[in-house]
Order: structure tokens, then sequence, then C-alpha cells
């Protein structure tokens, strides 16, 4: 799966001076709610962060309100998937026209039926919705050739790769994708 | 809305006529949207047209528009947030409380889809949610006949539910939802129209708490509640304080209650008993605000028993716990608000009841919080120890102690000289003056009264050490000319008397005080001498 990497980032954060007692929890506050939200200076989402405060001395900004700034050296990992990208999700809805798909339990993800190739038709079987591919397989008896429809996608069970083709991460973290090879982790029987 | 539906729609859908297949209908809509790119849309507009006449439709038009919406749920994907704009600005106003169930099921399988294809519509579709927690003006009278009632449950259930669909599609869609709804809250400013009889704030605040006690609720429930106490006190405030009671209706009080004892759940009753009460029915019966809160308050305890009976109620109490010391602990003289806090002690009296005081006495005792906010908390300390028939003696007991030994302290640290005027000495008065008010309950209660015999030491000890805290006040007060409400005392001389508790020369000081000083205006701080947050006269409804 692409789109995740861990970097390190030199932080500076500014402190209000009514934390000057608990400077420790005031960094944890504000890193803490910056998570799941996409990060401009980063290009990507926070996902995790551990930081680590590089010395006891901070230095007072001027201004109206003397905030502190505390130097940090922090581990971030980030979510930041690009164009062309091959990403791993869990499907959630499937209908006629799309497919949704939940990528990292916190980003959504739309396969628009454009973008299905043309080997899946959606059916209902069993009361339940599918994806089938069918394809050709050669069966013993007879030598005939069968077709066989195999369930590749059904709900909330399988995993899918597919490829990024545009992607808006303001505060909801959405993919627009295709779907690329057949990839799941249920064996085809 | 003014636009003119063409006469015949053969050109759009023939429903006499052919029987379009669902995917034939998709992809006649994707083809009317895709074209008003290139310029021609007349059958955009047709669709726009349709979406748009939603009151008083035939059953041909009801069908027509729920073909609509399910042909629009499909193609969801074709639908361009600038071209499409005033297709999306119709879909997002409308009201589900015109439209019967087909139509409503239509229109939210569209909005689920819009919000589940798109990260721009994700705000807008939940915002289109959150207001159809409340129905239209014109709506809100038929809410009392059965079937405004039967249409209410078919649109809050949908709602909900496609809420809690939202956020199965989209994980982080309560982060967004939760800023919607505070900001959708209906204003306390704007006037509502006319003999209505439903206020839409109560159906909005009755949806919240439904919100909070659902799935999404573990996300974005805390911050619901706060804000539900918020418009509490804000109603609260709102509601005037009559101030020309003269000392004679306080004594009423006193002697009426103990006289009719009853217990709590009846204790509301009391107020057309009263003579001394505070607010006549007159004087609350006209006013909007208070028929709000009484709603309010209504729904607010029928959600905490919802809370108890699904053992959610310690996690909620905390939530309360902390919005009471942010708002109603600070809030002057709060009317009816801290009941919230009363009730949801009353419903868990081992938990929460225990937590409750112990908050105040900690609030009390603590030197970080400043003098009002320490004032305030005594005063709900004593009022609710006072009228809390379900609190353990021990509790009681102990919680006067911690209060009693903070004022022999205080006395020992001052060694005797008290400055009258400064604030800290406030708060040595303040205990002392609830400490007395606090007592007769205490000593007429019936289990406090076997306590008494049982451990009469324990209980003589700190009631000594209060008598003596007292005598300390009004000795220096007679100086300064501030006493203590004297009914209180005179009461709390009678109660005394009556258990034998004291011998005839402790009572010398009290009966020192001169006429003149007693009949003084009272300086207080802000008059919270006369502040017992948890009398009962207050409350009509509940």
């Amino acid at each position: 799966m692409e789109g995740l990497k861990v970097s390190d980032a030199n932080i500076t954060l500014s402190v209000h001076p009514s934390k000057h007692t608990r400077v420790s929890q005031a960094i944890l506050h504000e890193k803490s709610s910056s998570l799941f939200k996409f990060n401009e200076i980063f290009h990507g989402v926070v996902l995790a962060y551990d930081v680590n405060t590089q010395s006891n001395i901070a230095k007072i900004l001027p201004g109206l309100y003397p905030y502190f700034a505390v130097k940090l050296k922090a581990k971030l990992l980030l979510f930041s998937p690009k164009p062309d990208m091959l990403l791993e999700g869990k499907v959630v809805k499937l209908s006629q026209e799309s497919i949704h798909v939940i990528v990292l339990g916190f980003s959504s993800a739309i396969i628009t039926e454009e973008d299905i190739r043309e080997e899946f038709r959606y059916k209902t079987k069993h009361g339940k919705e599918v994806f089938a591919m069918s394809i050709e397989l050669r069966s013993q008896r007879n030598g005939e050739w069968v077709k066989r429809l195999k369930d590749l996608l059904q709900s909330s069970d399988v995993v899918k790769h597919f490829i990024v083709s545009r992607c808006y991460i303001p505060d909801v973290c959405w993919i627009n994708a295709v779907t690329q090879v057949p990839h799941c982790s249920k064996g085809m029987d | 809305m003014g636009l003119e539906l063409p006469s015949d729609n053969a050109g759009f859908y023939e429903m006499e006529d052919v029987n379009f297949s669902d995917s034939e209908l998709v992809h006649h809509v994707r083809d009317a949207l895709k074209s008003v790119a290139l310029g021609d849309s007349d059958s955009y507009d047709q669709l726009v047209g349709v979406m748009h006449h939603t009151r008083r439709l035939a059953p041909d038009e009801v069908a027509l528009l729920v073909t609509s919406l399910k042909a629009l749920s499909g193609a969801v994907s074709y639908i361009d947030v600038v071209h499409h704009e005033s297709l999306l600005s119709s879909i997002f106003g409308m009201s589900m409380w015109n439209l019967g169930p087909d139509a409503m099921d239509a229109l939210v399988e569209l909005i689920i889809s819009l919000a589940a294809s798109n990260g721009k519509y994700v705000d807008s579709s939940l915002d289109m949610l959150v207001k159809n927690f409340m129905p239209p003006y014109y709506f809100l009278d038929t809410l009392r006949q059965p079937h405004g009632l039967t249409r209410k449950n078919q649109v809050l259930t949908r709602v909900h539910s496609a809420l809690k669909d939202i956020t199965d599609l989209v994980p982080l869609a309560p982060v967004r939802l939760l800023p919607i709804i505070i900001q959708n809250m209906p204003s306390m400013y704007i006037k509502d129209p006319e003999k209505s009889t439903q206020f839409p704030i109560v159906i909005y605040v009755e949806n919240m708490l439904k919100l909070e006690s659902s799935a999404i609720g573990e996300l974005v429930g805390n911050t619901i509640l706060m804000a539900v106490v918020d418009r509490l006190i804000d109603l609260d405030v709102e509601i005037g304080w009559d101030d020309n009671l003269p000392d004679e209706s306080n004594k009423g009080i006193f002697e009426m209650e103990l006289e009719d004892k009853e217990t709590t759940d009846n204790a509301e009753n009391e107020a057309s008993e009263l003579q001394g009460e505070f607010f006549t029915r007159k004087s609350l019966g006209g006013n909007t605000n208070a028929e709000k809160l009484d709603s309010l308050m209504v729904l607010t305890f029928e959600h905490l028993e919802s809370c108890d009976r699904g053992g959610r109620l310690i996690e909620v109490f905390e939530t309360l716990l902390q919005s009471f010391q942010i708002t109603v602990l600070n809030a002057y003289k709060s009317k009816f608000a801290q009941f919230v806090m009363f009730y949801a002690c009353s419903l868990n009296p081992e938990s929460c009841g225990v937590r409750f005081p112990s908050m105040l006495a900690d609030i009390f005792t603590c030197s970080i919080y400043p003098p009002v906010t320490r004032m305030s908390a005594v005063a709900y300390l004593a009022s609710y120890l006072s009228r809390g028939k379900f609190l353990s003696a021990s509790l009681v007991a102990s919680m006067l102690k911690r209060v009693v030994d903070w004022c022999s302290e205080y006395c020992q640290i001052q060694d005797g000289h008290i400055n009258y005027k400064s604030s800290s000495s406030f708060l040595f008065w303040m205990p002392g003056h609830h400490v007395c008010a606090l007592l007769p309950y205490e000593i007429n209660d019936g289990c406090s009264s076997t306590q008494i015999r049982a451990s009469p030491y324990a209980y003589r000890a700190y009631l000594e050490a209060s008598i003596e805290s007292i005598k300390v006040n009004c000795i220096h007060y007679k100086k300064a000319g501030q006493v203590c409400l004297p009914s209180i005392v005179k009461e709390f001389l009678r109660q005394a008397k009556a258990a034998c508790l004291f011998t005839v020369s402790e009572t010398f000081v009290f009966n020192d005080m001169l006429e003149s000083e007693l009949s003084k205006a009272f300086g207080g701080m802000e008059r919270l001498d006369t502040f017992f947050p948890f009398d009962p006269c207050l409350l009509r409804n509940c």
C-alpha cells in the first residue's frame, strides 16, 4: 500500500502563557487536535506523532500576549496519496453506479461506474449485492469451456486494491479511485 | 417557488405510455446533467422544476418526484458543483416534512449518495438533514394531532438513520456534524410566530438528545449535552428574579416547609401551597421563556432517565458535571437549570450523588478558584445536602464536617482579627450562614435524628464546632453590621432548642442581637445570602 510514510519534522509550537506550568500537556493537546486533518505544510494527513522537546529553554515571542516558542522534534506518520498510487481499502457499500471503500478506517473512497473495469458486472446474488467477473475456465468435463461467475467483490468483507485517480482531502479525506488488479484477500476457488 | 411546470412532461418521462427501466432513467438524467455544460439545459430545467414542486402534490406528481429522485441517486457522480448549482440548492432546500414516506425514502437515499460521492457535498448534506430536525412553521401546530405525530416519527427516524448511514460511509462525518448542529440551534432572540404552542427549540433539543444516545453519540455527545445545558441557562437568566421580597416571606417558607414534610418527588407540589413563593403562576404563565425552559427541562429529565436505564448515566454525569462547573455554577442565581444536576444525582445516589457534593466541597476549599465561585459552590452544597432526601446521613455529616473544618481553620489563621470588608471574610460567613440554614433540615429529618441519637458525640462535636464558627460570625458581624439572615438564625435556634443540643448559656450571643442590626439591609456579595438553589418552590411542571 502506497501513500504512507514516516517523516521527521522540526516544529516550532507557540504556547500560550497560561500553559507555562503544563507545557507538555499543551503540546500533546495541540498535536492531537491536528490528527486526521490534512496539513498543508506536510502535504498529508497526520495519523500518528511522536514528539520530543529539544531543550528546556523557550524563546518568548513579542506581541500582545507573550506566547513562547517551543522547539520540537517530531516523527510523523503521514498519509498523502497521489494520483496513480495503489491503495487498499475495505468495501462498505456496493451499488450499480459505485463502490464505496474506506481506506485506513477514516478516509472515504469511491469508485464510480465509469472507472470500474468492464469485466465486473453488478449482480444481486442471494440477496446480497456483488460485483462479479466472468472468466473462462477449462473444465475437466468433456473438455468444454465452462463459464463460471466468480464472486469477487462482496460488501464489507473484501479488501480491494485500487488506483488513485483524484484526491480531495480538505477535512473529510476523499479519494476517487479506479479499480485495478483484482487482488483479493479471499482466494479464488 | 414561482417556477412553472411544463403542462405535459411527456418530453421527460412518459409514465403512461412507456415503461422506462431504472437504468434508462438514470442515463436520461445523466445526459440531462452533462448537456448543461454544453449549453443545452432544457431537460435540466425540467428536473429542477420537479425538485422545487413539493407541496400539496397530486399522486402522479408524487410518482414523478420519487422517480426523479431515484434517477438522480444513480447519477450523483455527474452532478457538478458549479454547473448544477440550482439543482443542488433545490435538493438541499427540500423539507421532508412535506413529503410522503416514499418520497422521503427516495430523498434520503439521494442525500446519502450525494454525501458519499464527493467530499464537497458532505457539509451541505449534513446541514440539510439537521435543518430537517424542525418542521416548517406552518406545520408546528399540527404536531399535536395524530397525523402530525405520525409524520414527525416518519421524518425523524429517517433523518437519524440517514446520519448514521452517512457516518458509516464517511467516517469523519461526525467531526463536521458537530459545528453544524450547534450553528443550527434556533436562536433565543428571534420571535416565534404568534399563537404557536410548540416551540422549534424543543423539537430541536429532542433531536439533539436522541443523537446523543445514538451510535454517533460517542463522538458528539459531550458537546451536544453542554450545548443543551448552555441553552437551559440562557433561558433561565432571561426569566426575571423577583427582588422585592420582604423578609417575612422567607420566614414563611421555612415554617411552612418544615411543618408539612413530604418526599422529594412531591416537593414541587408545595409550590402552590407556600405563601412566600417567589414566582406566582400568574407571573410565569404568559412567559414564553418559562414555557420553553419547562419543556426543555422535561426533555432533559426524560433523557437522563433513559441514560440511567441504559447504564450510561455515569459517563453522561461527568459531562454534566463539567458543564455545571463552567456555566451553571457561575451564573448569577440560576433558578432552574441546576435541577438537572439534582435529578441526575437522585437517579444514582451512590456514585453521582456523592460525586457532586465532593466536587462542590473541593471547589470551596481550594483557593485557586475566585471567591464568587467558591461562595456559589458552598451555597449549592448546603442546599443540595438539605434537599437531597436520597443522601445518606454519613455523607451529609462528612460534607458538613469538611466545610466546618475549613471555617474553624480560617478562624485560627485569622486569629480572631477578621477583616470584614475583605472578600475572603465573605467566604467565611457564607458557609456559616448556610450551615445555619442547613442544620434545621438535618435536625428535623427523621433519619438524621436517629443518627444523632446513635452517635451523639460525633454529631455534637461537629455541631459544636459549627456553632463556634457561627458564634464567631455573629460577634464579628454584630460589629460590622452584617448579619446572617435573621429568620434563618431564629429557625436554627428554635430547632436546636427543640433537639436539646444547647445549654442556655450558649445561646446568649444570639439573643444579644439588636433589632436595628437585624433590620439593616444585607450587604452580602450580590445577595447570595438568599440563594438557596435547590428550593423546590420554583418548579412548575416537573
